[in-house]
């Protein structure tokens, strides 16, 4: 199973490369732009889970324990068939 | 013991760690003191009285900074050691991987100003109730470097008052007069924010790096020594006051 896993910045925590981006935009004439928040997307391949419900449940063990930071950061992840 | 009775503090060495030398010669300057290096690789604390996470760019900080090490061999024997009031203090990448094995509250972002800074601060001492500070008075200012790119200190609200009311903010960074004030805050830390330490006040990290300002005639200041000195101070059995 294919899996995309995204992790952006926790609402409320201050996220200085967003921010900058943010001043930015205004630069070139794109008015109007708020809330930018920058994160990472993390790609994976999951075998062996059996079934997707267990998929989903490692991969949010992994999200807990490594791929986020769980003070600082929020995960959400998809899962589609490989 | 007495006051210059042998003590061995071990120095944590990961995979990009580039402190190390420099945190280990800083130790050895103290009488008494003998420096061993720690591999991450390794579980054996080969029976270290305190230990030190220095600072530098550990497993490149891929991830987030501090994430890879602390899955290291070592992060457990240390957490175990920590966990049995054993004093830790992390400098810098040592501060990040303390947070990530989840031995400090917090999280340590990216400076404001997204700019890697390599400069001096200047820090006001907030507790001198830790074992980490015990020879510095509350209100003490000290210069000291800081170098860094992911040094802005964040934190929950709920543990932020937590951190305020349990007395767990070690050290802010403030102007030469000791004020907080703007310009004085290096990264964006929330509430100027430099150091903290654990509930139990035996894990200790900090954002600037005192092991380069122990020698005065080469780094134009000793504050540095007042960090280290406290810990070999309660490590050898002296009174932690205030």
């Amino acid at each position: 199973m294919n899996v995309r896993v995204y992790v952006v910045p926790k609402q409320g925590i201050l996220d200085p490369q967003g921010a900058a981006v943010e001043r930015s935009l205004p630069n070139l004439g794109f008015e109007g732009v708020s809330g930018v928040r920058i994160g990472k997307i993390i790609d994976l391949t999951v075998d062996g889970a059996g079934s997707e419900e267990a998929a989903r449940a490692q991969v949010d063990e992994m999200c807990r324990k490594l791929l986020s930071n769980p003070i600082i950061e929020d995960y959400t992840f998809e899962i589609t068939e490989g | 013991m007495t006051a210059a009775s042998p003590l061995r503090v071990g120095v944590v060495v990961f995979p990009g760690i580039n402190t190390d030398g420099d945190t280990h010669h800083a130790l050895e300057t103290f009488p008494g003191v003998t420096a061993e290096y720690l591999w991450h690789k390794d579980t054996d604390l080969k029976g270290v009285d305190g230990i030190v996470i220095p600072g530098g760019f550990s497993y490149g900080d891929y991830l987030r900074c501090g994430a890879i090490a602390r899955f290291s061999p070592i992060m457990q024997s240390i957490t175990d050691f920590a966990a049995d009031g054993g004093l830790v203090m992390g400098i810098c990448n040592g501060f990040q991987i303390l947070i990530e094995a989840g031995l400090l509250p917090g999280g340590l972002i990216r400076n404001t100003g997204l700019k890697f800074v390599c400069r001096y601060v200047n820090l006001r001492v907030e507790t001198a109730a830790t074992p980490f500070t015990s020879q510095c008075a509350e209100g003490d200012v000290l210069r000291i470097v800081v170098k860094h790119n992911e040094g802005n200190y964040t934190v929950d609200p709920a543990t932020f008052e937590k951190l305020k009311a349990d007395d767990q903010i070690v050290v802010r960074y403030v102007n030469a007069a000791g004020e907080r004030a703007e310009g004085a805050n290096p990264n964006g830390a929330l509430d100027d924010i430099a150091g903290v330490c654990n509930e139990t006040r035996n894990v200790f990290g900090m954002m600037p790096h005192p092991e380069n300002s122990v020698e005065a005639e080469l780094a134009g200041g000793a504050d540095g020594r007042r960090f280290f000195g406290s810990m070999i101070d309660a490590l050898r059995g002296a009174e932690v006051t205030a």
